[in-house]
């Protein structure tokens, strides 16, 4: 029986989760994974006017804002049967790209990298050499001796004042960080770079979203800023895409790739099984063809595109702390949260029991790891060009085969490579806007009716964190029934009744610790699936006992 | 050398030029209606040696709030971070995880006791002993009780924590509360789905200077940010007037940036500053987006000013 250990709070996440990991001879032999909080806000919608559904539902999350929204529009726009004007669309797309350049950044510096990156160290670092190796990887500009050696007398005399704020009591020194001292520098330095640039691709988004965090501009039947469809917005959210690309791929890449050629080991560590996407990006014509990221799934690792269909999703609650039932489809099911979510007696979780607010969804009865590794790995099987282009040339630089994907190191790389193509691409949409526009077509908004009666919509996204879905059903103007399934519900749900652990419960296995008091090496595995828990506590009505009674469209 | 060229010795040595900080300091003077002439008094209360301990607690929330921080600039996140304050706790961007975030929790709080400044955000779930919220094993009803209890003062960020905020939207299953409900004290309420981060800053830089919290309105908030409506400085203030409306999204109206109070606008019961500041460093805000106020600095804004497309 290997030792216990429980990591709770996480940090560097959204949300509120508690991993317990077991260690047998310094490896993780078993996992857990619980999220802590439960809000209701599925209940909160029900009888309320649809419209205020994008609003409310955004409230999900404040670090994966608007990706509510985004859903929440599209299944309303479904359930009345509205299609949306050409301008409302790029718009959309183009709101929901500045989601994923600013999130993926922002993760993989501000949540991620100090994992694998030792800000202590950076303290030590030559700034000379810092430059050099800056330089050999990147044309980003500020990148000189001085500016190394500014960053590092900054670090320094934060360290000397004794208040190390965010960085105490941390695992500085740990024997699992491998970096060189210049390589902690560069990569500090980035990291405050990165913070004072995620300023700006807030600002991208808020051009058309009005504010970032919690946009307002997505309504169902297109978008409220049809007086922003003129030249100076869209050059502003051009030059500022623009600067975007260029921090990506001057900085943000070839960050992640210096971090990999030193941590390659980590390309056979916390790998799942299974990946799922449902897509984004539409364009003209129908979903799925018209996605830009397709839809597909990707099974035992095997990389052949599959087609994915979201009637094949179900949930259950065997292990989580909601009364009992069977497997059913989101919109199908009957449950009710226990009036108490108890630990053991120890204070652990109850390993043998029920041991979060997660629910386990399942796709053709197994659990998908989805997020920007999925989406790579569809968009790469599915022969998109982008994609395959960026996987290859990343996969050559480290001079690793594809099963490195499907590992910690992997999901990483792969939300840089999606993150850089989504930008790159979101480029081709502004000029497809302003072709538009050239057209004489200014439309911003189809106006629309409540249907009479009953009405259902699904909307499906594919958002920084994963395969995203709301379901709809009203009745006469009002919420009937609201359902959402969230990325980090796959990513960070528990074990269902056959045993099979959700995804990140499974990549821990194997992984090694070097100190048990210290489990590094478990966050680095945690984080880089960018656990969202507020989004991921599904909802259920304890007065009336039910999930949303939807029917699949 | 006179204490003014001391103080701006310090910051160029932080890599802060004279121009940024002197450019945050009016930012902040005018913000809180101080006379510019207040900047230098700003600068040097935020350049102290002990930076001010900070102790940042999230219950249930969604991050908004931080992330609404990290938009900051002049001073950016960076500076609050490395210059002007200690953030001891702070579980979105802290390194320590687990028992070592609880160590560093503790240990700021026992050799702070009493001197550190206590954020909240997030409102507390009470139904069934707060067990909808935990932390560490701890109920999140039990982790506000201590934190707060041993500050100098609590801020709290955001509606959630201020007032309830979404997840006391009716019928608020977990039974949340603001922090003032919740544990019967009088925090400063910075309110806003998220609320503008330069609110935020200048309460703590109207602390830093005048060595007492700014004047609130009867709901806690700061006068400065929340004294009046948007209805009084919105800049299509002229068009309600002239019964000048968007009708329908994407009409003449909204070509013109017409008055959307026909829309569900809520702006003339909202108070905040969001026309004057706008959001993003200027770069849009909701109602010059398009998109009609819906109150969300206002307490039980979910259901009062709910239909949010609609006039009531």
């Amino acid at each position: 029986m290997g030792k216990r250990i429980t990591i709770d709070p996480i940090p560097r996440i959204e949300g509120h989760l508690r991993i317990e990991v077991e260690v047998t001879g310094g490896k993780v032999t078993d996992a857990w994974s619980s999220g802590m909080l439960f809000r209701g806000l599925e209940i909160i919608l029900q009888g309320r006017d649809p419209r205020d559904a994008p609003l409310i539902t955004q409230r999900a999350c404040g670090v994966c804002t608007y990706v509510h929204m985004a859903s929440s529009v599209k299944c309303i726009d479904d359930a009345v049967k509205i299609k949306i004007p050409t301008n409302a669309r790029i718009i959309r797309n183009l709101m929901m790209a500045a989601q994923h350049i600013h999130d993926h950044q922002v993760h993989f510096y501000h949540l991620h990298a100090l994992d694998w990156v030792d800000i202590v160290s950076a303290v030590k670092a030559d700034p000379k050499k810092t430059a050099d190796l800056a330089n050999a990887h990147s044309n980003a500009p500020g990148q000189g001796t001085k500016d190394f050696a500014a960053v590092r007398d900054k670090l320094k005399a934060f360290v000397d004042s004794g208040q190390l704020g965010p960085f105490a009591n941390a695992y500085w020194g740990h024997p699992a960080y491998k970096l060189p001292p210049e390589a902690n520098l560069m990569a500090s330095k980035h990291y405050l770079d990165a913070l004072k640039n995620q300023v700006k691709a807030a600002q991208l988004h808020a051009i058309f979203g009005g504010k970032n965090p919690h946009l307002q501009t997505a309504v169902p039947g297109g978008v409220t800023c049809g007086n922003y469809l003129n030249a100076d917005r869209i050059a502003q959210f051009k030059y500022m895409l623009l600067e975007q690309i260029d921090f990506i791929k001057n900085v943000y890449i070839p960050d992640v790739l210096a971090v990999a050629l030193f941590y390659k080991d980590w390309a056979a560590i916390g790998g799942t099984t299974n990946f799922l996407a449902w897509g984004e990006f539409p364009g003209e014509g129908e979903e799925p063809k018209n996605l830009f990221q397709p839809r597909g799934w990707i099974k035992n690792r095997e990389l052949k595109h599959r087609m994915a269909d979201p009637a094949k999703v179900t949930e259950e609650v065997s292990r989580s702390w909601y009364k009992d039932s069977q497997p059913v489809h989101p919109y199908n099911g009957v449950t009710e949260p226990m009036e108490n979510a108890p630990l053991k007696t120890d204070g652990q979780l109850d390993e043998k029991g029920k041991y979060t607010w997660l629910k386990a969804p399942r796709y053709e009865g197994v659990p998908c790891e989805v997020g920007p590794l999925a989406r790579t790995l569809v968009s790469y099987t599915a022969g998109q060009p982008e994609t395959k282009k960026y996987v290859d040339y990343v996969l050559k630089t480290l001079g690793v085969g594809p099963e490195a994907l499907f590992s910690t190191l992997g999901r990483t790389a792969g939300r840089a490579i999606n993150c850089l193509v989504i930008a790159e691409q979101a480029l081709t949409w502004v000029d497809d806007l302003v072709a538009n526009l050239k057209k004489g077509d200014a439309k911003s908004y189809e106006n629309w009716e409540f249907p009479a009666g009953e009405a259902q919509g699904v909307g499906l996204t594919d958002v920084p964190r994963g395969a995203l879905g709301h379901w709809i059903k009203m009745k006469d103007g009002k919420i009937s029934n609201y359902q959402m399934v969230v990325p980090s519900t796959w990513n960070l749900g528990p074990r269902d009744a056959k045993g099979q652990k959700g995804p990140v419960e499974e990549s821990l296995i194997g992984t090694p610790i070097a100190d048990p008091k210290q489990p590094l090496e478990v966050l680095r595995t945690v984080h880089s699936f960018d656990p969202c828990i507020a989004c991921a506590v599904h909802v259920i009505d304890p007065e009336s006992n039910e999930v949303h009674k939807v029917r699949a469209v | 050398m006179t204490k003014e060229a001391d103080v701006f010795d310090g910051l160029l040595d932080k890599g802060v030029s004279r121009r940024d900080f002197m450019k945050f300091s009016t930012v902040m003077a005018t913000t809180l209606g101080f006379l510019p002439t207040f900047a230098p008094q700003i600068a040097e209360a935020v350049t102290m040696k002990k930076r001010p301990p900070v102790i940042w607690i999230h219950l249930a929330e969604c991050t908004g709030c931080s992330e609404a921080i990290l938009r900051a600039t002049y001073p950016f996140l960076a500076d609050l971070v490395l210059d002007i304050l200690s953030i001891d706790y702070h579980e979105t961007i802290m390194v320590a995880a687990g028992q070592q975030a609880e160590d560093a929790l503790h240990a700021s709080m026992k050799a702070n006791k009493g001197k550190y400044i206590c954020v909240v955000e997030g409102a507390i779930p009470t139904k069934n002993n707060g067990i909808y919220g935990r932390i560490g094993g701890k109920t999140m009803l039990e982790v506000a009780k201590e934190v707060t209890g041993n500050a100098l003062a609590t801020i709290c960020i955001g509606t959630c924590s201020s007032f309830g905020g979404v997840q006391a939207a009716a019928p608020n299953p977990t039974q949340a509360k603001g922090i003032g409900a919740a544990l019967g004290i009088k925090p400063i309420n910075i309110s806003g789905c998220p609320p503008n981060p330069t609110n935020f800053v200048a309460t703590i830089v109207h602390y830093l200077l005048l060595g007492k919290l700014p004047d609130l309105d009867e709901n806690g908030r700061p006068l400065f940010a929340y004294g009046q409506s948007i209805h009084d400085n919105c800049p299509r203030r002229g068009h309600y007037e002239s019964e000048e409306f968007v009708k329908v999204f994407g009409d003449e109206g909204t070509m013109k940036g017409w008055c959307l109070f026909e829309v569900g606008c809520k702006g003339p019961d909202t108070y905040n500053n969001c026309s004057i500041l706008k959001f993003n460093n200027g770069t849009s805000w909701p109602i010059g987006a398009g998109a009609p106020c819906i109150g969300c600095s206002e307490p039980d804004f979910w259901d009062k000013m709910a239909p949010f497309f609609k006039q009531k």
